[in-house]
């Protein structure tokens, strides 16, 4: 038989670009072609008053409520609150401190995220280890001239930012700890771990705010009174680390007995294996998880509202309140959410992405 | 634990006396007497599930046993992990599906354990591992990562990996079974250039032309036995037992 090899051809025009899209999934026969129509209506219908309030008919600038006219949104508040709703109670002309550690964690995930850029693990080992330490030096004051500010004049997205990443960041070593606890083979570290694991999975993180913020002042001297925000700190890292070992342990799972016995078989350590071997690999596996989780701790971190931090949420229902912008309380609820579902819905994108190229094997390495 | 009660032949780099070994209710290993001189090579044959790769992993303690003594190079393998560290210095092993480290590069696969185990300073290790790198004919790889060669490349680099350690033994647990028939020979090759140096070698394989060529010994198991034991010649040729005369007629004929 005789063959010639033959040329790639373009596919037809009627298959790609947005009209072959169109074409395909949404007038694919008249059936699906009413269906569009009909939805397509109702869904303007729908959302046209939604629309009208949030855009059209919204008043955006000014600086009291008088500039509204009441037929749509008020963003004006939003927009007078903004710096307040940022930064909380930090002092006004310090409030670049805040921003500076922002842009530099910002910076470092960028780096991270972006799969071209050279020396990922130095890389992470500075936003894990050495950025806290600046970022702490940065918030709290107190060195180089900076001056020092008092953590319960922090608050709004920043605190929360500040509770979610310290949450993430510290749990993640205590979470390896307690993974690799429950795997060993030595009984008693094993029931510890999986003790304390079983505990904090099964208990609200709001029960463990109130008793983080409650009961451990019981179990210091009289007197030692220390930081609400460090009480609620600890407690959400105890919380965190719980869900982070289950994260951790699925890492582990992963990896197959093969890298266990060639690690054995050349003679390393439990440490040297796990350290070197073992944990580089699963970490990789774990990224997914551990932005999932992080998402969920997020979201959760609104909770410190019941034990006095005014976190993004505290901070806008604490403005909303205020006499003289009293009835705008929707536009600040509207704005909390869609700040908070920018950071969550961008983190989970990623994550989708990851488990994707992950699972195409181009993250192999 | 268990004392040393008989004398240790300094001529012999492994030895297992009565071995007996069990998974749960099942008896894996039994009974099993083997002595290897320093030097010599050994090829481990018989049908799967007759406890071959157990015996082997259990001389570096990759699995335990429940009796028996296991002596390598005058040491008894015993819980004391400082004692397992000890003789897995000593032993090299190569599996069946490589187990590199997918992480890292070639190099640094093959530079690891020197530096960690045994504190080799770096560049004496990245000298070194170059030097078994280029033994095994892929010094050009070494910057590349395991996932990027061939199969028959990996199981060199797991080759010259396990060399880096300088180790007395060398254990092969079917090193060549996972590999597309075009890559068997480059491994063999090198496992039989290993030989001729002079590598005390336990191998567990059904390439009966390496054995043939390199073996000072046969050793046939069954049902966690060992049947026969033979040199190569009298052992393809005039098999005593019925068991390996089956076995090799399977082996040889397909
Ligand atoms: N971890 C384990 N738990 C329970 N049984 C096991 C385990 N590992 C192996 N076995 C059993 O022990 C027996 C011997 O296994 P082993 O892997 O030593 O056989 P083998 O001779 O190497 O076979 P193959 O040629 O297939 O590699 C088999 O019957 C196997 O099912
Ligand atoms: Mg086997």
């Amino acid at each position: 038989m005789k063959y010639e090899t033959q040329k790639a051809l373009p596919p037809p025009a009627s298959t790609i670009g947005v009209l072959g899209w169109m074409r395909k999934h949404l007038f694919k026969g008249p059936g699906s072609s009413i269906a569009t129509l009909v939805l397509g209506y109702l869904a303007v219908i729908w959302l046209w008053p939604l629309i009208d309030w949030a855009f059209i008919s919204a008043d955006w600038l000014g600086t009291t409520r008088q500039d509204c006219s009441g037929d749509g949104a008020c963003w004006v508040f939003i927009n007078q609150r903004l710096d307040q709703f940022l930064y909380g109670f930090y002092p006004e002309a310090e409030t670049w401190r805040l921003d500076l550690s922002f842009v530099i964690l910002m910076a470092c995930i960028g780096w991270l995220v972006i799969p071209r850029l050279p020396a990922k693990g130095p890389m992470a080992v500075f936003t894990l280890v050495i950025f806290p330490f600046i970022a702490f030096v940065l918030l709290s004051g107190g060195f180089f001239g900076l001056e020092p500010v008092d953590t319960h004049k922090w608050g709004g997205l920043s605190l929360t930012l500040v509770l979610a990443v310290v949450g993430i960041v510290a749990a993640l070593p205590f979470g390896v700890l307690l993974a690799l606890g429950r795997r060993s083979h030595m009984p008693i570290v094993r029931s510890l771990s999986v003790i304390y694991i079983e505990i904090w999975r099964g208990v609200p993180l709001i029960t463990v705010l109130f008793m983080a913020s409650v009961m451990l002042p019981l179990f210091f001297p009289e007197g030692m009174d220390f930081d609400k925000l460090l009480r609620a700190l600890i407690g959400i890292t105890m919380f965190q680390s719980a869900y982070m070992a289950e994260v951790v342990r699925g890492g582990l799972q992963a990896i197959p007995r093969g890298q266990y016995e060639a690690a054995d078989a050349l003679g390393l350590g439990y440490w040297q294996k796990m350290v070197m071997i073992i944990l580089p690999q699963a970490l990789k596996l774990m990224i997914p998880g551990i932005v999932n989780t992080f998402i969920a701790l997020f979201k959760d971190t609104s909770l410190v509202l019941i034990i006095g931090l005014f976190d993004l949420l505290a901070i806008m229902q604490a403005a909303a309140n205020d006499p003289n912008w009293i009835g705008f309380a929707t536009e600040g609820y509207v704005f909390v959410a869609l700040v908070f579902w920018v950071f969550c819905f961008s983190m989970s994108r990623y994550s989708q992405h990851l488990e994707k190229r992950l699972h195409t094997g181009h993250g192999a390495r | 634990m268990s004392e040393p009660q008989n004398r240790v032949d300094n001529e012999l780099a492994v030895e297992l006396r009565n071995l007996n070994k069990w998974y749960g209710e099942f008896h894996v290993l039994k009974n099993i007497n083997l002595q290897v001189k320093k030097g010599e090579r050994i090829v481990i044959c018989g049908p799967s599930g007759s406890g071959k790769s157990t015996m082997i992993r259990c001389i570096n303690r990759l699995e335990e046993h429940q009796q028996g003594e296991i002596i390598v190079n005058g040491r008894h393998l015993t819980e004391d992990v400082k004692q397992i560290e000890s003789v897995r210095k000593d032993v090299g092993m190569v599996f069946q599906h490589f187990n590199l480290f997918p992480h890292l590069t070639v190099l640094e696969n093959c530079v690891l354990a020197p530096i960690w185990v045994k504190k080799v300073p770096r560049k004496e290790a990245e000298a070194t591992a170059m030097k078994y790198l280029e033994r095994v004919k892929i010094p050009e790889q070494a910057k590349k990562y395991p996932g990027q060669l061939s199969g028959g490349q990996q199981q060199r680099v797991a080759i010259a990996r396990s060399l880096c350690m300088n180790p007395d033994v060398m254990l092969f647990d079917e090193p060549t079974s996972a590999l597309d028939p075009e890559m068997i020979k480059e491994v063999l090759d090198v496992m039989i250039e290993l030989a001729r140096e002079g590598m005390t070698m336990l191998c567990v394989t059904h390439e009966m032309g390496f054995a043939k060529t390199v073996a000072d010994r046969v050793i046939f198991m069954d049902s966690g036995q060992i049947i026969e034991e033979n040199e190569p010649h009298a052992f393809f040729n005039n098999p005593e037992h019925e068991r390996t005369k089956l076995f090799l007629s399977q082996i040889l004929n397909h």
